[in-house]
C-alpha cells in the first residue's frame, strides 16, 4: 500500500515480537498481536502499562528495540511516520493552532498531493458536523468541537488504520457518550480498522469488538468485552474489568463437570470448563452483582455456592444499586451489588448476612496464587548500566 | 488622608517618571531642527534644514556612518538569527553530548563585561592577524547577539507541545515540511521578537565595536566622537527619525492587533 493513494478498507495490523525498552524500564516485552481489518479494537490498562507506547510504535513515532509492524502484510517497521498508511487522534488532539479548521484537515491531504483537498475537508467536517466552524481558529472551540476537528483530520486521509489516543479523556460525560456513539458510526460507514488505547475500561467495553487488557508490557487477556468480563483469566483482568470478589484455597475434589475448592472450612464449587487451573492451590472468583444476600442461612442446594455467615460493614446507595460490603471470617470482605428493586436497603450495616450464588457464575483464575509479581521495576542502576551498554554495543557492531 | 494619598502618590510618581524619560528623548528631537553652526549646544532658531540635508555635512560623514550601523545591523543579525535559532531548537528537543555546557557557554557573552568581551577580541583577531574592518565588528556582534537570540527561541520552543510536530509528521509531512509549515510558523513571534532585539543590540553597540572596528566609523562611534567637539544637529535628525519609525511601527502593530483581536471576537 502506497501513502499516495487511499485505502480503499481497513488493514490488518500485526504486531510480531515487539519489544520496546527506554533506559530504565521496559516499556514492551515481547508483545505479539494481530488486529483484523475493519475491526475496532481496544488496547485496556492502566497508565504505564506500555498501551501508549505500542500505539506510539504502530503510529512510527517511537522504534521498537525489536520486532516487527506489519500492515496489511507490508512491513513497516523501517518505515518513518509519514510514510505510514496510519492516522492517530491525539490525546491532546495536537490541532495546528495556526491554521483554520479547515486547513487542520486539509493538511494531510495536500502533503500527499490529493486532488481537491478543501472538497474532501468539508466533506470530513460535515461528518463530524462541524462544516459551519471550518474557519474558525481551533483555539475558538470548545473541547469537544476539537476533538471532533482531531477526528475529522484523521479520518479524511482514509488510512487503513486509525489510532485513538485517549481521544475523549478530556470531555466530560455526556459529550463523552455523544462521541462514543459518534466514532462507533463512523467505523461502521467507513469500515476502518481501529486501535483504541484507553484506560476507562467502561469505554473499552461499550465500543470496541475485541479488547485487550495490558498490564506491565504484557497482554494479559484478549477477546471480546462481555468474554472478559465473564471469563476473566487474571486477578489483574478480574480486578480492572469491574470488581471482583477473589478466595483463594486448595482444591479439594474433582468431578467430571466441577472443581471444589476449600476456602477457611467452606466449599465453594466452580464448573470444570470456567477453571483455568484445576488442581492445587487456586484463585476462584465472583463478581459482586452475582450475589446474593440473605438474612438467614438459605437452605441447602447444590446449584448455589454459599458463603457466610458475614457482617454488613458498609452500605453505600447509588441509585440503581446499593454495593454492599460483607466482612466474612476467615474469607475477608466481599463486595455486593444488589439492584434496588424495592425501597431502602436489603440489610442494614451490622447485620448477619449469609452469600449465594449461582455455581455457574463463579470463575477460577489462571494466576499462580504462589507467584511473584512477574517483573520487578527494573530501575535500579544496574539494570540501567545494563541495558546502556547493551544498546551501546549494538550501536557500535551497527557502525 | 491615607486613602487621598495613595490615590495621587501613584499617578504623580508615574507621570515624573514618564517625564525623566522622556525629556532627553524630547530634547533630541526638539534640537533636530536647531538652526546651529558646528556644535548644537545653544538654541539658535528654528529650522527644516538639517532634517532635509541630512547626508550633506562633512562629506555625508553622519550619513556614512548611519548606513555601517545599518548595515552591520542587519547581517549581524540575519546571521545571529539563523543560526541562534537552530541552537535554541536543538537545545530544547535533543539531548546531546555538552548540551549543559553549550548553555553555559551561551550564557558568557551575557554575563560578561563588555569591555572585557570587547578588549579580548580584539586581542584575538591581532594575534590571528585579522585585519580590523566591517568583517570583524559583523562577527562580534553576530557572537553576543547568537546569545540573546538562543534565550528568547529557547522560550518558544519549551512553550511548544512537541504532539504538534508528531501530529504533521503523522499527516504526511515530511522532516522539511514539518519544520517549514508547523514548527517554523509557531516559532515565528519568537524568532522575530529575537531578530528585533539583535538589531537594536548590534545597531546600539559601542564598546564592543570601538575595540574591533579599525577605521570602519558606526553610529554610536560617531556620535562618540563628535562629541568632544559638538555633535551635529544631524545626528538628531537621525536618532529622532529611528524613534519616529520604531514608535510608527509599535503602534501600527498594536493598532491592527487590537482589531484582529476585536474581529475574532465578533466571529464567535
Amino acid at each position: 500500500m502506497t501513502v499516495g493513494a487511499f485505502a480503499d478498507r481497513g488493514a490488518d495490523l500485526e504486531l510480531v515480537g515487539i519489544e520496546k525498552r527506554f533506559p530504565g524500564f521496559t516499556a514492551i516485552e515481547n508483545l505479539n498481536l494481530t488486529i483484523p481489518a475493519g475491526s475496532f479494537f481496544a488496547l485496556l490498562g492502566p497508565s504505564g502499562c506500555g498501551k501508549t507506547t505500542t500505539l506510539r510504535l504502530v503510529a512510527g513515532l517511537e522504534e521498537p528495540t525489536s520486532g516487527r509492524i506489519l500492515i496489511g502484510g507490508a512491513d513497516v517497521t523501517n518505515q518513518k511516520s509519514f510514510q505510514r498508511p496510519v492516522n492517530t487522534v491525539f490525546q491532546s488532539y495536537a490541532l495546528f493552532p495556526h491554521m483554520t479548521v479547515l486547513e487542520n484537515v486539509a493538511f494531510g491531504l495536500r502533503r500527499r498531493k490529493i486532488g481537491d483537498p478543501v472538497a474532501k475537508a468539508h466533506e470530513a467536517l460535515l461528518l463530524v458536523e462541524l462544516d459551519h466552524l471550518a474557519h474558525r481558529k481551533p483555539q475558538q472551540l470548545s473541547g469537544g468541537q476539537q476533538q471532533r476537528v482531531a477526528l475529522a483530520r484523521a479520518i479524511v486521509n482514509r488510512p487503513a488504520l486509525l489510532l485513538l489516543d485517549e481521544p475523549l479523556g478530556a470531555l466530560d460525560l455526556k459529550l463523552r457518550r455523544q462521541m462514543q456513539l459518534e466514532l462507533k458510526t463512523i467505523q461502521e460507514e467507513v469500515g476502518l480498522t481501529f486501535l483504541h488505547v484507553t484506560h476507562d475500561q467502561e469505554e473499552a467495553m461499550t465500543m470496541a469488538d475485541t479488547v485487550a487488557v495490558m498490564n506491565k508490557g504484557r497482554i494479559e487477556q484478549m477477546g471480546e468485552p462481555q468474554q472478559l468480563y465473564e471469563l476473566p483469566k487474571t486477578a489483574f483482568v478480574a480486578n480492572f474489568l469491574g470488581q471482583s470478589n477473589l478466595f483463594t484455597g486448595p482444591v479439594v475434589s474433582t468431578t467430571s463437570t466441577a472443581i471444589a475448592v476449600e476456602v477457611s472450612g467452606q466449599k465453594i464449587v466452580v464448573p470444570l470448563g470456567r477453571a483455568h487451573r484445576v488442581s492445587g492451590e487456586v484463585t476462584i472468583g465472583v463478581r459482586p452483582e452475582k450475589l446474593t444476600l440473605h438474612a438467614q442461612a438459605p437452605i441447602h442446594d447444590a446449584g448455589r455456592n454459599v458463603v457466610g455467615p458475614g457482617r454488613v460493614i458498609d452500605v453505600s446507595f447509588s441509585g440503581v444499586s446499593t454495593q454492599y460490603l460483607v466482612a466474612v471470617p476467615g474469607v475477608g470482605t466481599l463486595v455486593v451489588f444488589a439492584q434496588n428493586m424495592a425501597f431502602g436497603p436489603a440489610a442494614h450495616v451490622g447485620a448477619q448476612v449469609w452469600l449465594s450464588w449461582n455455581v455457574d457464575h463463579g470463575f477460577g483464575l489462571d494466576d499462580d496464587p504462589a507467584d511473584a509479581p512477574r517483573f520487578e521495576a527494573d530501575l535500579d542502576t544496574k539494570t540501567i548500566a545494563r541495558q546502556r551498554r547493551s544498546s551501546l554495543i549494538t550501536e557500535l557492531e551497527g557502525a | 488622608m491615607k486613602l487621598s494619598l495613595g490615590k495621587w502618590l501613584l499617578p504623580v510618581y508615574s507621570g515624573l517618571a514618564l517625564l525623566f524619560l522622556m525629556i532627553p528623548i524630547g530634547y533630541t528631537f526638539v534640537y533636530s531642527f536647531n538652526d546651529s553652526l558646528k556644535s548644537n549646544i545653544t538654541w539658535r532658531g528654528f529650522t527644516f534644514d538639517k532634517w532635509l540635508n541630512v547626508c550633506n555635512v562633512q562629506n555625508g560623514a553622519v550619513c556614512q556612518a548611519f548606513g555601517n550601523s545599518l548595515f552591520i545591523g542587519a547581517v549581524a543579525t540575519v546571521i545571529a538569527t539563523t543560526l541562534g535559532t537552530m541552537i535554541a531548537i536543538a537545545i530544547v528537543r535533543y539531548r546531546f553530548k555538552f548540551r549543559s555546557q553549550t548553555s553555559l557557554l551561551l550564557f558568557l557573552p551575557m554575563a560578561t563585561p563588555e569591555v572585557v568581551l570587547g578588549a579580548g577580541l580584539a586581542a584575538q583577531f591581532l594575534s590571528l592577524g585579522v585585519p580590523k574592518d566591517m568583517l570583524t565588528i559583523i562577527l562580534a556582534h553576530t557572537m553576543f547577539c547568537i546569545s540573546f537570540v538562543v534565550v528568547t527561541v529557547k522560550a518558544r520552543v519549551a512553550s511548544l507541545d512537541p504532539a504538534l510536530e508528531e501530529a504533521g509528521r503523522d499527516l504526511y509531512g515530511s522532516a522539511w515540511q514539518v519544520f517549514a509549515r508547523i514548527t517554523f510558523p509557531l516559532l515565528l513571534p519568537g524568532i522575530l521578537a529575537a531578530a528585533l532585539l539583535s538589531f537594536a543590540l548590534s545597531f546600539d553597540d559601542f564598546i564592543i565595536t570601538n575595540f574591533n572596528s579599525g577605521a570602519v566609523t558606526t553610529f554610536p562611534k560617531y556620535i562618540y566622537i563628535s562629541a568632544a567637539r559638538g555633535i551635529p544637529a544631524e545626528a538628531n535628525v537621525l536618532a529622532s527619525a529611528v524613534f519616529i519609525l520604531a514608535l510608527v511601527v509599535v503602534v501600527t502593530v498594536q493598532v491592527s492587533g487590537a482589531a484582529k483581536a476585536r474581529r475574532l471576537v465578533k466571529l464567535s
